[in-house]
């Protein structure tokens, strides 16, 4: 994907040209993901506080991440950090993990999501991109139960290896749940 | 002679009993322990880790084969307790992360937190922020660094500059009360103002300081039993130590210029003049050298805080949600609210998620704060730079001894409190 890119498409999309120059590089950066992935490959296209949030599918990710980290232009090639991230309430699409690429270079940050159900929460892994992913996957592992195939060495980091949930779920509730006095509705009362 | 009798006897039982078992296999013969291959537990109370992590080493002689890092030892949840705590309770959360240089940290916490709220600090407090991120910034290194003296053997540079990271903390005392867990700051700008006595301190402190600086350069810099100690030990090149999402100091001796003071400026970092030192190699040297250097473009950059220290409020008019200061509070009725209103979190943060770094001790510090318009955050992420790059540490080591394995953890200034977090 990386090889075939147009020589001259760096022009971005909108005619106006935004005043923001945060908001003009992120039109910039859209226009090129668009061109390079597919407009149909990204959802939710978000900016919030300046950063460029996308959302894909966990079919695509792997590719995506590695022709960000391939592509000479944007040179988005390194990966600043992961995590896991529940929403129960999300038919279907009730687990997440959310990828933060930066490109040292051109000084561009992309944060980019994708959900899946919490049934089958496999998503393929990025150790053979980047080692840094490595932990980072095995703590989403230990916290979401985010299962990366293709991860060396998937095993609990920071919890003990006999437990049999995965902590950071939203149904295990950090106090005791059967107490009164700390739910929501006396809080801050 | 009896005695003596009944003794060759025991000799001779003991001497069979010994050949059956080597025959048996039981006890390694001399032959055997050239080809073996010894289990090694470094840690996790090992004293020369300075803090609670693991690593089995497989070694061959005193030379590393192989290592498998061991982490999770101290690690207290902090991201599934900030999910229930309002914002001002997590800053002490922040504070035991990197616990060398605590100030950062929560710094870097309240400006994720006024990012999210849309909250602009005034000039003044930017600079009193500045000026502590990088008193917290020079203790930091000056304990990584003295530390590596101590354990290639000079105890002497660490008595040295641990007096100087005293006179900070003294400093410390006097912008906010406390030393170590320092909770500085608020949400819109700090607590107080600095006091006069907290000047005059932070005035003589930059005076004495440069001196004992180049006292304890002097006794490393071109030491030869230290270079021999150091030079070409622990090496990573750029490339790799960018796969492995290295930042900071350790990056920097790679030869990597990225610095988030400079890159994404924060806090008005883009008023001073500093330099970014780097190093080439990447080797155990290199770090020390960088981080010696990056206390002197520290000491440039108070400095010029000091001498520029614009006049003005020290915090933004914020009601809302800057905690307004006790004295305020006993005499002022509308403080006296939102006192109450938000140390019980009543305040409510816009929905929205925002990342935000700074350059920590070790390298870039991100927060990563999802809210869903409660109180709390939906989910916190802390990107905690020793997490990240203690992972490169067996492919670091493999194939030096164990003496180097042990100068190059310390030169890489792993954090327990911020490997588990």
């Amino acid at each position: 994907m990386a090889e075939n890119t147009p020589e001259s498409a760096a022009a971005p999309q909108e005619a106006a040209a935004p005043q923001d120059p945060q908001a003009a590089k992120n039109a910039q950066l859209l226009a090129l993901l668009h061109r390079l992935f597919g407009a149909d490959t990204f959802t939710d296209v978000e900016e919030p506080y300046g950063l460029l949030t996308v959302t894909t599918t966990r079919e695509r990710i792997h590719e995506i991440i590695a022709g960000l980290q391939q592509d000479q232009e944007l040179q988005l090639n390194f990966l600043t950090t992961m995590c896991g991230i529940h929403y129960p309430e999300n038919e279907g699409k009730e687990l997440g993990m959310i990828y933060h690429v930066h490109s040292l270079v051109n000084n561009l940050r992309l944060r980019i999501k994708m959900f899946f159900p919490i049934a089958d929460p496999v998503v393929p892994t990025l150790t053979d991109l980047y080692a840094t992913a490595n932990w980072m996957e095995r703590e989403a592992y230990d916290f979401y139960g985010i299962i990366f195939t293709g991860h060396p060495n998937l095993i609990r980091i920071l919890n003990v290896e006999d437990m049999d949930y995965h902590p950071m779920r939203k149904e295990y509730a950090l106090e005791d749940g059967t107490r009164e006095d700390k739910t929501d509705l006396f809080f801050g009362r | 002679m009896a005695v003596n009798d009944s003794l060759e006897g025991t000799h001779k039982i003991i001497q069979e009993a010994r050949e059956q078992q080597h025959n048996s296999g039981l006890i390694p013969t001399l032959n055997d322990f050239s080809q073996e291959l010894t289990t090694l537990n470094l840690g996790p109370t090992h004293p020369a880790t300075h803090g609670i992590f693991q690593n089995i080493l497989q070694m061959d002689g005193e030379r590393i084969i192989s290592g498998v890092p061991t982490i999770g030892y101290i690690h207290r949840a902090f991201e599934k307790i900030a999910e229930r705590r309002p914002f001002y309770q997590i800053t002490p959360l922040t504070d035991r992360m990197n616990y060398c240089s605590s100030p950062i940290n929560n710094m870097g916490w309240h400006m994720t937190v006024e990012k999210l709220l849309g909250v602009t600090v005034p000039k003044r407090a930017q600079y009193m922020r500045v000026i502590a991120m990088e008193l917290a910034r020079i203790t930091d290194h000056l304990i990584c660094n003295s530390i590596l003296g101590v354990d290639t053997g000079a105890f002497t540079g660490f008595l040295y500059v641990f007096q100087e990271r005293e006179k900070v903390y003294e400093i410390y005392e006097e912008i906010c009360g406390a030393r170590l867990t320092t909770n500085m700051g608020r949400v819109g700008g700090m607590e107080r103002d600095f006091s006069d006595v907290a000047i005059q301190k932070l005035r003589d402190w930059l005076k004495t300081f440069p001196a004992v600086m180049k006292e304890f350069e002097s006794m490393f810099n071109r030491n030869r039993i230290f270079m021999d100690r150091v030079v070409n030990v622990g090496p990573i090149t750029a490339e790799k130590a960018l796969n492995y999402g290295f930042t900071g100091p350790n990056l920097r001796a790679a030869g990597v210029d990225y610095d988030v003071r400079a890159m994404n400026p924060y806090s008005s970092y883009e008023d001073f003049e500093f330099e970014i030192p780097v190093g080439t190699k990447g080797d155990t040297y290199d770090r020390f050298m960088v981080r010696n250097e990056e206390i002197w473009q520290s000491l440039r950059i108070i400095n010029q805080a000091l001498e520029n220290l614009p006049e003005g409020p020290f915090h933004a008019d914020a009601p809302h949600y800057y905690l307004p200061p006790k004295q305020a509070v006993y005499k002022n009725m509308e403080a006296l609210i939102y006192h109450f209103k938000i140390i019980m979190g009543e305040i409510e943060a816009p929905v929205g998620e925002v990342y935000h770094s700074v350059e920590g001790g070790n390298g870039e510090l991100g927060f990563y704060l999802i809210s869903d318009g409660g109180r709390t955050p939906y989910r916190l992420h802390f990107r905690r730079p020793c997490f990240i790059y203690y992972q490169a540490y067996p492919e670091m080591v493999v194939g030096s001894s164990l003496s180097d394995a042990i100068v190059t953890l310390s030169s890489m200034n792993v954090i327990a409190g911020e490997l588990d977090a």
